[in-house]
């Protein structure tokens, strides 16, 4: 068990920048999931920290030992990858033992490791046939139990449950969490999927183009975002941002009146679409769309000319081209800088 | 039966008689005796019993000579696999892993060295084998064939190696491998067929190359370059039997990887 320090590392191909000097610190046993859409970086960093990308700059430490130039066999990592690649050529049982086989460790020790991670990944019945016999759940769990199986002092995950499809998916990301809790095992995991970030990870950090925007736990993402853009990103549907005007400190909505922490000028209040309840007052919102989805409804229209999306209770008896009205909760809205799309604090 | 599939099978008939029936023809002339050659119409099976079929054959075998040079052209293909794969094989996977500049001049060049013809690269090179102490040497011959298969060793196996995910020799260097280890663990036992292929295909070029093989030797000749110098003065049907025995082989090694080499050509063969 070690943690891993990511100390600006900058990484670029050619003229293009992927990593702009990025840190970031995973403690023991931390599960954190780099978080943002293609391009970001994220497989990168991750691809880096594994040795299998060479930074331009920066340190990798994992257990405290600056591990940047040592190669991938050295760094006491293992890695899920994102096409799992299971060797083809091995039956899962060889799979599995393929690192401690490596590692030179004995007979006994590789048939006991691969039995127990086969058992917790319900693999036992599979251990003598060959991968191309397995589906891609199956072999998705192969790839976990041969990562497993070395005991990594670091877990290092790509995108690992993108090609599952969507229900199978869901499955193995509980199973995953309950495997990764039970062993304790540091895990750095990359993914552009938020609900799987959200669900999975200990802390998030938001990639967006070469830089972390934020890191912390995903209930204070979701509550505070620092940018606009993570904002947008967590959530679903995401947050809504309202272009407004502050005066003496401020904004007013159709009838109501918000304190904001800009005394005066223009600012973006953003606003998740279940923090707001619709009742006889408040500001004015035109309803476009109306989708009933089971637990709630899923409102969405304009404020003011601006598009909006509200939760509302499954039973709201509306249609489109009413003028409905919503109130925001005063303790949930967050403030940005209309311009940098930066959180303001108050 | 339309006549789309008419075409078709007409097409299907001519391609396999293409090939077949002189395969055929010199099969029932090596194995008949002179009366075969000349007789017509030609019978459909060889007339005699099995015995007075394979004399010929055995009778071509005792000729002198004719071992040693089956020898030396076994020796000479060996000579010319192992050069192909020592040196193919870790050009074809620089080509198929790394990008380096001038990776496609590199391709180009490698096709254009079979652009020479091999008369203008065998009569320099007898001259240049004469001083090094090559010269009517199985390793000489052997290196001149190399450069014939050298071409195909390694852009067959840079597609081999293309064909294997970059991510499972990653894997194994997470696991443990080094470099060389991944080769050895991964990527080897993946393209063992294929390097099978490759270099069954390099032994057949070697196998019957004549040209290059009669210029650099004169007294250790391969079976083809010997052939080509006694046969002449042979009756037809000793001729016929020297081409029978030497296609087989050819024959025999191309039918079994053929499905291998049409996969590495990129010709879909289902």
């Amino acid at each position: 068990m070690a943690e891993i320090v990511i100390d600006r590392v900058q990484k670029s191909f050619g003229a293009t920048v992927a990593l702009a000097s990025v840190s970031l610190a995973v403690a023991d046993g931390e599960f954190v999931a780099l978080l943002g859409p293609s391009g970001c970086g994220k497989t990168t960093l991750l691809r880096i920290v594994a040795g299998l990308e060479t930074q331009n700059e920066g340190r990798v430490l994992i257990g405290g030992k600056d591990v940047s130039a040592l190669p991938p066999r050295a760094r006491g990592i293992a890695m899920v990858f994102q096409n799992y690649a299971v060797f083809p050529h091995m039956d899962v049982r060889a799979n599995i033992g393929f690192g401690l086989r490596m590692a030179g460790a004995e007979r006994a020790r590789i048939a006991r490791q691969v039995e127990r991670t086969a058992a917790l990944l319900h693999l036992e019945p599979l251990l003598d046939r060959y991968p191309a016999q397995l589906s891609g759940g199956q072999r998705q769990r192969v790839a976990v139990a041969r990562a497993l199986a070395v005991e990594p002092q670091v877990l290092l995950m790509d995108e690992p449950l993108s090609n599952l499809d969507a229900l199978l998916r869901l499955e193995m990301r509980a199973e995953l969490k309950a495997i990764l809790q039970e062993a304790g095992t540091t895990t750095l995991y990359v993914t552009h999927d938020q609900t799987e970030a959200m669900g999975l990870a200990d802390r998030i950090a938001i990639l967006q183009g070469g830089h972390i925007v934020q890191t912390d736990r995903p209930t204070i993402l979701y509550r505070h975002p620092a940018t606009r853009f993570v904002g947008g990103f967590i959530g679903s549907p995401p947050m809504n941002f309202l272009s407004t005007e502050a005066s003496g400190g401020h904004v007013g909505l159709g009838t109501l009146r918000l304190a904001c922490p800009r005394a005066n000028g223009p600012v973006l209040l953003g606003l998740r679409p279940e923090d707001a309840t619709l009742g006889e007052d408040g500001m004015a919102f035109e309803l476009a769309v109306i989708e009933p989805m089971g637990s709630h409804a899923l409102l969405t229209g304009r404020v003011g000319g601006q598009m909006m999306r509200v939760v509302a209770p499954p039973d709201t008896a509306a249609k489109p081209g009413d003028t409905l009205h919503l109130r925001p909760d005063p303790a949930r809205v967050v403030w940005m800088d209309a311009t940098t799309g930066e959180a303001i604090t108050a | 039966m339309t006549a789309r599939r008419l075409f078709f099978l007409a097409g299907v008939v001519t391609l396999c008689a293409w090939v077949l029936v002189p395969l055929y023809l010199i099969a029932l002339a090596a194995t008949g005796g002179s009366g075969v050659v000349h007789a017509w119409p030609k019978p459909f099976l060889p007339t005699g019993t099995l015995a007075a079929t394979l004399a010929p054959l055995a009778r071509f075998l005792s000729i002198a000579g004719v071992w040693p040079a089956l020898l030396t052209s076994v020796e000479t293909a060996l000579v010319c696999v192992a050069i192909s794969l020592a040196l193919g094989l870790p050009a074809g996977y620089a080509l198929a892993r790394f990008r380096f500049r001038g990776a496609v001049l590199f391709r180009v060049l490698v096709l254009m060295t079979r652009a020479f013809p091999v008369a203008i690269l065998a009569l320099p090179l007898a001259v240049t084998f004469i001083r090094l102490g090559l010269y009517d040497t199985p390793v000489g011959v052997g290196l001149m064939h190399t450069a014939l298969a050298l071409p195909f060793t390694i852009l067959v196996s840079a597609s081999l190696f293309q064909a294997i995910p970059a991510e499972l020799e990653e894997a194994s260097w997470v696991f443990g491998c080094s470099r060389l280890g991944a080769f050895r663990h991964v990527v080897m036992p993946l393209a063992l067929p294929g390097i099978a292929a490759a270099a069954t295909f390099a032994f057949v070029i070697s196998w019957n190359e004549v040209f290059a093989a009669s210029v650099l030797t004169v007294r250790h000749r391969t079976l083809t370059a010997y052939l080509l110098a006694i046969l002449p003065e042979s009756p037809l049907n000793v001729q016929f039997t020297g081409a029978f025995l030497l296609v087989i082989p050819s024959v025999l090694f191309i039918f079994l990887v053929r499905r291998r080499l049409f996969s590495i050509w990129g010709i879909a063969n289902r």
